[in-house]
């Protein structure tokens, strides 16, 4: 790996550090996105907190119409009128991304955080060439050297296991499987520090699935970089992410390691997504699914997002947005990262502390320890 | 549900006894490379299926396993290049008049995989469903075809049907809209729809509720379903029987239960250890799943899947596999294409010198 390839080994000095004292990566405080309409405007997150180590995996989880997207785009500084962030911190490798300039984000970009978008088939230039496609990315960060773009191509498609004879390819040339593989050897070109996922996985049958996660999951461990990856295919990640996600209607309801929420989902809403996927095994039982629909974003219910839909509604549930709710044991037993949120109203008298619910001061909370 | 035997290959003039539909060797190649190619690809090779009355069969595989030729052959898009498909007993070459067509077309409809580019925008969503009853369903008096299209749209699940039948396909989500796809196959008074990856563009969540309705539809109207699928879980969530292919061949087929819990093809097991579980522990075989299904260009005798197999021998690139029973199963036998399995289960010798 050369040097130029591997810039964030300086600023990683300058990590920020989370509440709890570890290092983090990545540092989102309530983060809110909102769309302007010509009848106002619609808020598609809405204050969403998010703390990632080095290395770590995130998985993202929710129906579609639930803001993982837009969270993924405001993250990266991608979104476009008429969506905007509202309030909120981005704060990646110690710098705030929502009040860099566009010329202070280039040098992040493709550097330190890369974006696997959902499709590979739009997202690849259809008239180029694979290995022109990604000269072009390293050309526009920076890297003058032919030999040295030629290089780091080949073995970034090595990586990934695809043949680099397939830089002179076509994207229609190749598999769906290998088209999102070369978007992934493109992420990797300058080895960044965090790399966002956008359903990567989502147009491809299971067993081309199953070899890509495996491969991301390899590489990731080969790397060291980190991951948030976002799906509505909340098995997929099961056995890949470290922490999940679990959104709803713009807010995160239930954050946890990953096994946790997989073996005691705590909000009704991720019992929900859970009990929707047939089991291969085990006895063959009827299910439900989640009847209903997300709520329109101009049509928020005024207390708990999901009660319409919640099989265990009751009248509290109504009066206002239940704050996230921290699970678990004593404090200081609690391994970092480890604790389990979730905002249910079902979980308060089983909580420690519940989060502030008014808007999250979008200064650096570390400094007061 | 009946029973589904595939009859011996080469034996195409009878067709398969007791099933609604059935194929017979049916084969499609297209001609590739350019407009004065000389290559094929074989994209459906010698299947031979049944499908009974009242059963849902699930036909699974990868992208480019040639799942929806399948499904365009029986469906009349394709025309095959050699084999027969048979319904009620007759061949569907034979069915020359329009109105024996016509017939064919309204008992065997499609559902398609987008539900948000096979509804036309510009009509109400009536439309397609008064058209078709205006085209199939001679027997309804015209001022009758709106009750019809509200007892179609009532079984598939949508209330109330009177005012969702005047909404544009705008004003319904996705899970809706391809209900309406289904309202509108049910108002010809099918035997077999066929779903072409009906649910693979909707959300988990709302999946599960269109797979109900595919059950209701079986056990209370009596349709029978060809539900094309690479999603296994669901597969055997919904369906009887379940045939999986590769590279443009069926390599097994059986009853759910005894394909996923006993799969006989390195494929099929291959297969159903790459479907990921929350439930279960991360299963080491899947970690052999790399490559990718070639594409059945010009193919020679011999295994399709040999070069992914982690049981290939030297006749398996010799001699092409056929379809063979190697259980009675429960309710319909268990083929397979393997001449590994096909040794174990007693039959190594006929497997291995097919025609």
């Amino acid at each position: 790996m050369s040097p130029r390839a591997n810039p964030g080994t300086v600023l990683r000095d300058t990590t920020h550090v989370g509440s709890d004292g570890e290092e983090l990566l990545l540092d989102v405080r309530g983060l809110s996105v909102e769309y302007d309409t010509p009848n106002g405007s619609v808020r598609a997150v809405d204050k969403v907190d998010l703390q990632l180590r080095p290395g770590e995996f995130l998985g993202v989880v929710g129906e579609s119409g639930c803001g993982k997207s837009t969270m993924l785009f405001a993250i990266a500084q991608l979104l476009n009128p008429p969506a905007r962030i509202a309030e909120g911190s981005v704060t990646f490798a110690g710098r705030n991304l929502v009040t860099m300039t566009a010329s202070e984000l280039a040098p992040v970009r493709w550097r330190q955080v890369s974006v696997v978008m959902q499709s590979a088939m739009n997202a690849l230039n259809p008239v180029k060439r694979i290995g022109a496609q990604f000269a072009d990315a390293m050309k526009a960060h920076g890297v003058r050297s032919r030999t040295e773009i030629a290089d780091r191509s080949r073995e970034v498609m090595r990586l990934v296991g695809i043949d680099a004879t397939h830089l002179t390819s076509y994207p229609h040339q190749l598999s769906g499987g290998m088209r999102q593989r070369a978007m992934i050897a493109m992420a990797l070109l300058f080895t960044p520090e965090l790399v966002i996922m956008d359903e990567p996985t989502s147009a491809l049958d299971v067993v081309a699935q199953r070899s890509l996660m495996l491969q991301i999951k390899e590489l990731q461990q080969q790397l060291g970089f980190a991951v948030v990856f976002v799906t509505h295919d909340m098995s997929l990640v099961s056995h890949f992410s470290d922490r999940l996600m679990v959104m709803y209607a713009g807010q995160a309801v239930e954050v946890g390691p990953t096994r946790e929420v997989f073996d005691t989902p705590r909000h009704p809403y991720s019992i929900g997504l859970l009990d929707a996927f047939p089991s291969i095994r085990g006895p063959r039982v009827p299910l439900t699914g989640i009847p209903g629909a997300p709520p329109a974003l101009n049509a928020m219910p005024p207390g708990c997002r999901f009660a319409p839909r919640c099989p265990r509604r009751f009248d509290d549930c109504d009066a206002a947005v239940p704050p996230l709710y921290r699970i678990g044991t004593a404090p200081q037993v609690v391994e970092a990262g480890a604790e389990v949120e979730v905002r249910c109203l079902l979980h308060r008298d089983g909580a420690r502390e519940p989060e502030p619910t008014g808007p999250v001061p979008t200064a650096h909370r570390e400094e007061t320890l | 549900m009946s029973t589904a035997t595939a009859p011996s290959a080469g034996d195409t003039a009878t067709p398969p006894e007791g099933a609604l539909l059935a194929a017979t060797d049916l084969t499609r190649t297209f001609r590739v490379g350019g407009w004065r190619g000389r290559k094929t690809l074989h994209a459906v090779d010698e299947a031979t299926f049944a499908i009974g009355k009242g059963e849902i069969v699930a036909l699974v595989g990868e992208s480019g396993s040639g799942k929806s030729t399948i499904a365009r052959l029986l469906a009349g898009v394709y025309r095959p290049s050699s084999g027969d498909i048979w319904f009620n007993g007759r061949r569907v070459s034979a069915l020359r008049s329009r109105g024996e067509q016509l017939a064919y077309r309204a008992a065997v409809p499609m559902v398609f995989q987008d539900p948000f580019s096979s509804l036309n925008p510009a009509y109400r969503v009536n439309h397609g469903i008064l058209r078709g009853l205006k085209l199939h369903r001679p027997d309804i008096a015209p001022a009758d075809r709106m009750d019809e299209a509200i007892r179609v749209v009532e079984a598939v699940g949508l209330r109330p049907a009177a005012e969702v039948l005047q909404r544009y396909p705008y004003e319904l989500s996705g899970g809706q809209r391809q209900r309406i796809g289904f309202a509108q196959a049910l108002a010809y008074q099918p035997q077999v729809i066929l779903a072409d990856e009906p649910v693979s563009m909707l959300d988990i969540s709302i999946r599960i509720g269109l797979l109900n309705v595919m059950a209701r539809l079986r056990d209370e109207q009596g349709v029978s379903l060809l539900y094309i699928t690479h999603d296994i879980a669901s597969a055997r969530y919904v369906a009887d029987r379940m045939m999986v292919m590769y590279a443009g061949r069926v390599v097994e087929s059986g009853p759910v239960e005894e394909v996923l819990g006993n799969p006989r093809h390195p494929y099929t097991q291959l297969l159903v250890a790459a479907v990921p579980d929350p439930r279960a522990a991360l299963t080491v075989t899947a970690e052999q799943a790399k490559g990718e299904p070639p594409k059945v260009i010009d193919p020679e005798p011999g295994c399709r899947f040999a070069d992914r197999c982690p049981l290939v021998r030297d006749v398996c690139r010799r001699v092409t596999p056929p379809l063979l029973e190697l259980a009675p199963g429960d309710g319909a036998p268990v083929l397979a294409a393997c001449h590994v399995a096909a040794e174990q289960a007693g039959r190594g010798a006929e497997s291995a010198h097919a025609a």
